[in-house]
Order: C-alpha cells, then structure tokens, then sequence
C-alpha cells in the first residue's frame, strides 16, 4: 500500500511540477493544488499506515488499546489541508485580480517591472485612492 | 516555566483583534496600533533581560510537556532576533503613520501588520518544527495581503512571483517536515537532536536536510533561489517593503541557523559544506546583481541577498567565532537594511521619484537626509566605526581561522562592491545636480511621523558602532549555545530527557 501510495505523490509531484513550469497563471494554480495534495498525502504516509483501530479510548479506559492509529499525521494533514485551501482561494483571487488589472495569465507578458512603468510618478496617496 | 514568552505572539494578535473591531475609526485603529507595536517591543525587552539573566526560558503550552505538547523557547539567538524585531515593528509603524492616510481605505492594514509581528515573533519563539510551519504560515498570509497593499499596476506583477515561489518553499518544507516524521517520529526540536543522533539511516536525514535547505534557502534568498527577492521588494509602499527587507528574508536565514545547528547535525561534512559554497556564491550574485541596477530600492534589495550571504557563511563555517559574527550581522543588517528602505521613502518624497537618473540634488536640498543616508549606507558597506564594520570583521576574521582563504577573499571583494553601489546612489540621487524637471526640493518637508524612525534606527547603527562590545557579548553567548545544543535540548525537554 505504502509504495502504490508513494508512486501516487510522486505522479502527483511531477505533475505539479510540469504545470508549475508552464507561463500560465491557471496552469500554475493547478500545479500548486497537486503539489500541494502530494505533500498532504506525503504527510499521511510517512506517519506509517497500519490496520488497527481508529484513535479513540474506549468508554471506561485512560488509555488507549494496544494497536491504536497515529493520529498525530492525521492532525498535521488536517492543520496543512486547512491552510493550504486558505492559500489557494488567496492565489485564486490574486491571479483573477492580476489578470484583470494586467490584461494577461501569460507570465511571459506580464509587463517586467522596468523604470518606466513600476514609477510612473505616482506618490502613495494615489495609491490609496485606489484602495483595496 | 514562564509566561514571559507568550506576550511577544499574544500583544501583536491582540492589538490585530482592536484594531478589527475598530474598523469603521480609522484613527483610534492608527493610535492602537502604534500602542500595540511599543507594546511588543517592551515585551520583547523584557523577555531578553530574564533570558540574559536567567538563561535559556521555557513555557510548555497548555502544560503539555515536551516532546508532546509545542513549546515555547527562548535562548539568546529568539530574544537578540525578537528585540529586532520589536524595534523594526515600532519603526515601521511610526513611518506608516506618516505614510498612509487616515482613511476609511487603509482599513485592513493594522491588522495585517500585527498579524506578520505576531507570526515573525511566533517563528522566533517556537521549539517545535510543526508549528514553525504554521508561523511561516501566519506570516506568508499577512506578507501577501502587504505586498499587494494599494494594489498598484507593477504590484501585481510582483505579487504573483513573491506567492508562487513562496507557496513552493512552504511546501517543500512541509514536505521535509512529513519526511523527518517519518524517519524519527517526533517534531519537537530538541527531541529531534536526540533522535537524529541515534538514527542510522543518515544518507535519508541527510536528503531531508537539503529539503529543508532549499525551502529556508528560498525563504532567506541564498544562491540560486533568490530571483523572486529583487522582483517584488520593490514594489509595495515603503513602510511594508522596509519591514520585508528587514524580517522577512532573516526569518529565513533565523531558520537554517535553528535547524542546521540544532537538528541536522548528524554529517556537517557534506551539509555545511554545501552552506559554505552557496553562501559564497550568494554574497557574489546579489553584489554584482546590484552593480547593474539603477533604481533606488531595486538596488537595496539586491543588497539584501549578498548580506544573507555573509550570515550564511557565519554558519557554514561552523566555528563559535563564526557564529557570533553571524547573529552579530543579522542583528546589524536587520536594522540598517530596514533604515534604508525607509530613507528612499524620503527620498522618494523629495525627489518624486526612486529613478536614480531622474534623481539628484538632495545633498543641496536636504543635507540632513543625505546624513540620515550616509550613517545605514556606509554601515551596510563595512565602513570602520560603524556596525557593519565589526559584523563584516568578525565573519571575515573566523573565515581566516578557519582557513577557508578564498571565502574571505570574496567576502572583502563583496564589501568593496558593495561600497561602489553605495556611492552610486550616493552620486546619482546626492551629490549630482538636480535634474531641471520635477518637483522644488527644497520646499517639501517629509513628515515628522516618517524622519523620527529613520533618526531612531540611524542613532542605533551609530550605537551598535561605537558600542560593539554589549552587542558581541550577547551575539557571543547566543553561538556559545548554538555550539552546544546539549544546553538546549535539557532545557526543552528536562534532565536525561523521556
């Protein structure tokens, strides 16, 4: 189980990676979705899979049973899968945002910052008239 | 056990918490938040007065002992970094009270900005793997909602850089961090230094230890993952780029400095070996990368990454010298790096613009500014008394010690690149007559809310100059028990340890 498990992050990897290096700004979005479902997964099956109870102490005891489930990776995967998904509806919104305000996803297009326009003599209180 | 720890995280989330619930009065918001960021900076003095007198302070969160519960630690290199950081946070503050208007606009950014002081004082503090995590976390949130603050064309551009190699380090090291649990079982730091030292498998610890390299190292802008540094840096406003140049990169280098002296030292042979090579090769990119450069903060931040390079060489070395020097430079750089991005904020008011064709004049029109630029810019080339001097002295000195000639050959090299782009910006927007376009010089006054940080910071540089002796005793102690992680890991975990 393990190594289906491990080809399934490594998959998961490179294809995050090859959407990653593409100019997209959409194909990048998927690629960090892959990436980041890889490591969750990663996380799952590094902490060590095993056939036992779920960890729970049953009514009565103060500790648990014998064979018990880590559940430690479990919180871990949970506190990244919640944050992850907090990361990724940011990205959405910013690359929705910059597209709008850049007119282009091709990163190739995105205008490099040069001199002439990251400062066309703009001072900061324009800027917050612009507002967020 | 003490309580002192938590006020450093807790003040900053609690001045967050005010400053939402008043956000229909803008002002009050500004007040508060400018009381909250003093607030910090006091917390975070006193939390260094008892760990200079008490040693290495502890507190198990919610009484969890350790390695089962996330602790709080706070030894020398966490109180030098978090007096920085308090100071950095209140300057800031004070600047972007001049900066930004009192508006119903600039609504959300009190909070964001005590929100990325809280998770920098959390990464600071924390004695747990995991919970870094969740601080770089906390602290990439808020730095993107910064970065795109005002939400200007060249921004955008910036942004989508900054987030997306970010995104990547992090997970990388989340990565790492699944990795290392797998192979020891705990995330607990100093637990980790116990079960590292017992492992057998070392090749595996070892491939993990340059995941964790790669994901500090695009954090910290080491060599070669440093191009989104000088994309974005210099686009948001100067407030939150000052704050950025000065903390975001060193949470980075603050991190390789916590795990390869405390976790990953099982085969220093290959892994500060590499350190060393890549902390070269870093100082020699970002100083050349700035020689090409002619705009005022795109310089800078070029800057920043051939600093990193210098810290990183204080660790790579790995001798106690060594890491002195290299808490002494963040220290030192934190502050002066920080105090030049606020000076081109001025300077940007004077001239209307941080082009350094289109700039000139200032030292004619504002001789005070081009002190209050010449104190940092001479500090951050390596120019004897100021602090730069002692910093650069101290991790080229060990270099020699420790026989590594050709790294400090490139060291001093790097510092007299570094005093070229210094006087070309000294030159260009200074000491050159003032183009025949733009604004009257003369009769623009910057704010008093914007010069007194910039004085404060600059009269520190000249302190930590004149002064050195107080700050190495610190940054001595701090790689004394860097050296010796044995001091830390009783501390964290108690007697023999479970």
């Amino acid at each position: 189980m393990e190594t289906v498990l491990a080809i399934v992050c490594g998959c998961l990897v490179a294809g995050g990676i090859y959407l990653l290096l593409s100019q997209n700004l959409v194909r990048m979005l998927f690629g960090l979705i892959m990436l980041s479902n890889a490591v969750n997964l990663a996380i799952f099956v590094a902490g060590g899979l095993t056939h036992t109870q779920p960890a729970l102490i049953a009514a009565g005891d103060s500790v648990p049973g014998a064979s018990m489930a880590n559940a430690l990776p479990q919180a871990l995967v949970l506190t990244a899968i919640v944050i992850g998904f907090a990361l990724l509806v940011f990205m959405f919104v910013l690359f929705y945002r910059s597209y709008e305000v850049l007119g282009t996803t091709d990163t190739r297009r995105m205008p490099e910052d040069g001199p002439a326009r990251a400062y066309p003599s703009q001072n900061t209180t324009t800027r917050q008239e612009m507002g967020p | 056990m003490t309580n002192l720890l938590i006020y450093p995280i807790l003040l900053p989330f609690a001045t967050a918490v005010g400053s939402l619930l008043l956000w229909r009065r803008p002002a009050l918001q500004q007040t508060l938040s400018l009381i909250g960021s003093a607030g910090h900076l006091a917390a975070c003095l006193f939390l260094l007065a008892a760990v200079v007198q008490d040693g290495i302070q502890v507190l198990a969160v919610g009484n969890w002992p350790a390695p089962y519960g996330i602790s709080l630690v706070a030894d020398h290199l966490s109180v030098l970094m978090l007096m920085v950081t308090g100071i950095l946070g209140t300057a800031t503050a004070l600047y972007a009270r001049g900066e930004m208007a009192i508006s119903l606009r600039s609504q959300g950014f009190h909070a964001l900005f005590q929100v990325l002081i809280g998770g920098i004082s959390g990464a600071f503090l924390t004695g747990d793997l995991f919970n870094l995590y969740v601080w770089f976390e906390v602290i990439l949130m808020a730095s993107f909602g910064l970065i795109i603050w005002g939400q200007g064309r060249a921004q955008f551009v910036g942004a989508v850089r900054y987030v997306v190699i970010n995104l990547l380090a992090t997970l990388l090291f989340l990565l790492g961090l699944a990795l290392l649990y797998g192979l020891t079982g705990t995330l607990n730091m100093a637990h980790l230094h116990q079960q590292i030292m017992t492992q057998e498998s070392h090749g595996l610890v070892t491939a993990v230890a340059f995941m964790f390299m790669a994901a500090f190292g695009i954090k910290a802008g080491m060599f070669p993952l440093f191009f989104w540094l000088p994309a974005s840096y210099h686009t948001p406003p100067i407030a939150i780029s000052a704050l950025f140049a000065g903390m975001l990169t060193k949470v980075g280098v603050y991190a390789l400095i916590r795990t390869f002296s405390l976790v990953f030292l099982h085969d220093t042979a290959t892994t500060h070996a590499v350190l060393l090579v890549a902390a070269g090769l870093t100082m020699v990119t970002g100083v050349l990368g700035a020689a090409a450069q002619n705009e005022f903060r795109r310089i800078l931040s070029f800057h920043i990454i051939s600093q990193v390079g210098y810290m990183l060489l204080g660790l790579a070395l790995w001798t106690p010298l060594a890491l002195a020097g290299a808490v002494f430079y963040l220290v030192h750089h934190m502050i002066v790096k920080a105090n030049l991005f606020l000076v081109s904020g001025l300077s940007r008011d004077c001239s209307g613009t941080l082009e350094l064709p289109a700039m000139g004049g200032l030292y004619g029109a504002k001789p005070f500014l081009a002190v209050l630029f010449f104190i940092p810019a001479f500090s951050l080339a390596g120019f004897p008394p100021l602090s730069g001097f002692w910093a650069k002295l101290l991790v080229i000195q060990s270099s020699l010690e420790a026989e590594h000639y050709t790294v400090a050959a490139v060291a001093v090299l790097v510092g007299l690149m570094t005093v070229y782009s210094m006087v070309k910006i000294w030159i260009e927007a200074f000491w050159k007559p003032s183009p025949d376009f733009g604004p009257d010089q003369r009769a623009i006054v910057p704010s008093a809310w914007k010069i007194a940080p910039v004085c404060a910071l600059a009269l520190i540089t000249l302190c930590i100059g004149i002064g050195a002796e107080p700050v190495y005793q610190l940054a001595d102690t701090a790689a004394r028990e860097l050296m010796a992680p044995q001091v830390y890991v009783r501390a964290v975990l108690g007697g023999a340890g479970p």
